[in-house]
């Protein structure tokens, strides 16, 4: 099995503050893996840090074999590509869908664009009708799925994927993350996905990793977890915690 | 439909029948809240719903917090045998933060950025009671003590950016409880929070509902959460009631909606690839 992508001691300063220390994963292709822990624990900065930005200050990330420099470069983006958090910040206002797929299209100077907007529009479940719609038009659902048509319009071959259900309703955070289950498996993509969520992270994910103040707590796969054959007590609170509210007599 | 029979008893504590929230905008009426019912007496009671279903609307309806250009409506919306929607407005302002309380989902927004956690305290006790400043200050102190703020004189300097959600949130219950209401509107109070901040939250309000006998409203789009926390649980969809049940009977819930909620959220050791999702059927709106 090959690495698509590894992260070897990693560390991510902001001024005096430590948000990674020294964080080490490897992704292997085709894999879905994901990202556990409380804010602050440092799981979206990996992500953040991967993409280019947060600064890095020492480690090294490696992309489907090619170690990543300073800087990235266009074909770093076509191969990772990000859907954050917020759907209702990640879009540009007064643009439309149509636009905002445009915009990365443009960068890469990518010809067929007519015929891949189509595509992502009708992978994500939204067609044609929404192309020219702004975002405010838009419930949060399909905003996300907007954002996941953008990230999809490059044909990446790793997605990274910020808490993309957190700010959405139970019941639409179902179809998205069975869209993002479907788009994994037609594209054979790889997934590294943040959730603070222990349950959508073993729905998703093959394996993960426990983080607490920027260091990795321990790796699990979903199995052991699932099972509860955790041997941390940072992981085992979480897991209590994931179980809701137990009233103490 | 109507509140659950045996809880309307006479001295119920709030009670809603057939309440109407309306918006005027420029395409028409939005009718955000159609005819809800229901009675609280000292219980907590858990309102259940996608956004814009109309929970908050109610929440808010009853609070008197409703927009001015919107047009609330209702056969009866009383507290305590207080006609809410006939009283006047200082009347109003008099119950609201008094007897009547309510936290908010975030407290980034929801407590004032440039005045300190204690001033903001303070001001919501001096408010509704006669206290001297030295009096006001020992009382925050021991509200802060009571929601597990380990430091309390030192919280009660910060300004809310230097605390963490949990401690923010902790502080907003605090400022609720200090006038010592009757009726607390929980909107949300933990989305914003970490799982296991959640938790320390939601037991902080446990306690503090049972101990001082509280009527307790929880609104949160979370069905799981609210069913573990709740004695009831009212289910809202597109602005109205569709079903009413006690959290314990949950399992036995009949309508759809109800049922497709509380499947739809992945849960560790049930493997469901893909997760069941939700199907809207226009006549649950009617």
């Amino acid at each position: 099995m090959t690495a698509a992508l590894s992260v070897e001691g990693l560390e991510v300063v902001f001024d005096r503050f430590r948000a990674l220390k020294g964080v080490s994963l490897e992704v292997r292709e085709g894999e879905s893996y994901g990202l556990v822990g409380e804010s602050g624990s440092g799981k979206s900065t990996l992500l953040r840090a991967i993409t280019g930005l947060a600064p890095v200050s020492s480690g090294t990330i490696t992309v489907n074999g090619k170690t990543l420099g300073k800087t990235r470069d266009k074909a770093f983006y076509r191969e990772v590509q990000m859907v954050f958090q917020d759907p209702y910040g990640s879009l540009h206002p007064r643009q439309t869908v149509d636009r905002l797929l445009q915009e990365p299209l443009a960068i890469h100077g990518i010809a067929d664009g007519e015929k891949r907007i189509e595509r992502a529009l009708d992978e994500v479940g939204l067609g044609n009708g929404f192309r020219f719609r702004y975002a405010h038009q838009l419930s949060g659902g399909q905003r996300q799925r907007v954002a996941i048509a953008r990230a999809l319009i490059l044909e990446p071959s790793i997605l990274l994927l910020d808490e993309p259900t957190s700010a959405l309703d139970a019941s639409v955070q179902a179809e998205v993350l069975n869209l993002l289950e479907e788009v994994r498996r037609r594209r054979k993509l790889t997934f590294l996905m943040v959730s603070h969520d222990l349950a959508i992270i073993t729905h998703m994910c093959e394996r993960l990793m426990v983080m607490q103040n920027g260091e990795a707590v321990e790796t699990l796969t979903a199995s052991q977890l699932i099972g509860h054959r955790v041997s941390q007590d940072y992981t085992r609170n979480l897991l209590r915690a994931s179980e809701g509210f137990v009233r103490t007599a | 439909m109507s509140g659950n029979p045996d809880m309307q008893t006479k001295g119920a504590l709030l009670e809603v029948d057939d309440l109407r929230v309306t918006f005027p905008t420029r395409t028409g009426v939005v009718q955000a809240v159609r005819g809800v019912s229901f009675s609280l007496g000292r219980e907590r009671l858990g309102i259940v719903g996608e956004s814009g279903s109309g929970k908050s609307q109610t929440g808010r309806a009853i609070m008197g917090l409703t927009p001015p250009q919107a047009e609330v409506s209702a056969k009866k919306l009383s507290f305590d045998g207080i006609d809410l929607l006939s009283v006047s407005s200082s009347q109003r302002r008099a119950l609201r933060g008094n007897r009547i309380a309510m936290i908010l989902q975030d407290p980034k927004y929801s407590l004032d950025p440039v005045m300190t956690i204690g001033r903001q305290i303070v001001e919501t006790l001096r408010t509704h009671e006669k206290v001297g400043k030295a009096e006001a200050r020992e009382r925050a102190l021991e509200m802060l003590r009571a929601v597990q703020i380990r430091d309390p004189a030192r919280v009660f300097d910060l300004h809310p950016h230097e605390v963490s959600g949990g401690m923010g949130q902790r502080a907003m219950i605090a400022m609720m409880l200090i006038a010592g209401p009757e009726l607390m509107i929980a909107d949300e109070p933990t989305s914003a929070l970490d799982v296991t901040v959640q938790l320390d939250v939601l037991n902080i309000l446990d306690k503090l509902v049972a101990e001082r006998g509280m009527g307790l409203i929880f609104i949160s789009h979370d069905l799981r959460l609210v069913s573990s926390f709740c004695d009831r649980v009212v289910v809202m969809y597109a602005g109205k009631v569709v079903e009413q049940l006690k959290a314990s009977e949950l399992r036995d819930a009949r309508h759809p909606y109800t049922r497709g909620l509380l499947n739809c959220m992945p849960r560790i050791g049930f493997e469901r690839h893909p997760l069941p999702v939700l199907e809207r059927k226009p006549e649950w709106a009617t």
